[in-house]
């Protein structure tokens, strides 16, 4: 019978495998790399780059919204440079599904296409929240590894 | 993995990551640290010419491209104009031939895509002669 510690890590390996390019796509091999730079100086590094990224999403979304609010005076530039810092920080941690969110949405700001943009805007926001709780699920998991005397398994996306 | 990362400590090497992104700045901040590199942070191509005027130097500049208040094309020209040398490595997510050409010919000496990762910025290191691989 399997103990708890082999439980957890089991479900850990097919927690993060579901969110790899293969499965459901939320994350690619970039969120590996950011995985590399966790060490015994910076135990928490995932967790603190990834919630600036969170942190970054909400901000640059509310500047989104507030451009696409101007009816009749939409600045699509500023709409498109907030998408361009979206991608960018999207794709440092590995955010794979909002970083092609942001792609079509760029391409809908460089053609003034407004309600392509509100439909990219609702759709990078569920997205982001999505990841959000996928991410913190996993770090939970990772918790209980740990609690349960356990050590976190290597999965690389 | 830590045996696979090589370590440039006793190299003493400096650098400068020009980025306004908090996530971009934490990650290449990290990396240069795993590589043993101290390295300062600064928000906007102004803050990177502020500090040289301020006495400072690096061996490498890790540039942004797209910034306020200043953008790398524009920081990377004016600390060439300033008579900076340190070696300059472009880092965007641009990818256009002509933006990245642009970008190179206000004085670069390497460029990289986004996002950046180890083996990435260690092709920067061994492109500018900083690291040999054995």
């Amino acid at each position: 019978m399997d103990t708890l510690v082999a439980q957890l890590q089991r479900q850990f390996r097919d927690y993060t495998i579901s969110l790899s390019p293969g499965f459901f796509g939320f994350l690619d091999d970039q969120f590996t790399e950011l995985k590399k730079l966790q060490d015994e100086c910076s135990p928490d590094f995932v967790a603190e780059v990834v919630s600036l990224f969170f942190e970054d999403c909400e901000k640059l979304i509310g500047n989104m919204a507030r451009a696409l609010d101007q009816t009749g005076n939409v600045d699509f530039s500023l709409v498109g440079s907030s998408v361009h810092q979206l991608k960018g920080s999207s794709s440092s941690v590995g955010a794979k599904r909002v970083k092609g969110l942001c792609v079509t949405f760029k391409e809908c700001c460089d053609s003034q296409n407004f309600e392509g943009c509100v439909r990219c805007l609702q759709q990078v926001d569920i997205e982001y929240k999505s990841l959000k709780a996928k991410l913190q699920d996993l770090f939970n998991l990772e918790q209980q590894i740990v609690q349960a005397g356990g050590r976190i398994p290597q999965v690389d996306i | 993995m830590a045996g696979e990362v090589p370590s440039l400590a006793e190299s003493k090497l400096t650098a400068l990551v020009v980025d306004d992104n908090l996530v971009n700045q934490s990650m290449h901040h990290k990396l240069l640290d795993r590589l043993g590199i101290k390295n300062d942070v600064v928000c906007n191509g102004q803050e990177a010419v502020d500090v040289h005027c301020s006495g400072r130097n690096y061996d490498l500049i890790l540039m942004d491209m797209d910034m306020p208040v200043m953008n790398g094309i524009q920081a990377t020209k004016k600390l060439r104009e300033m008579g900076i040398e340190s070696k300059i490595a472009g880092v965007t997510t641009r990818s256009k031939e002509e933006e990245k050409k642009e970008f190179m010919e206000a004085g670069l000496n390497d460029f990289q895509e986004k996002p950046l990762t180890i083996s990435k910025l260690v092709s920067i290191l061994h492109n500018l002669d900083f690291y040999v691989q054995t």
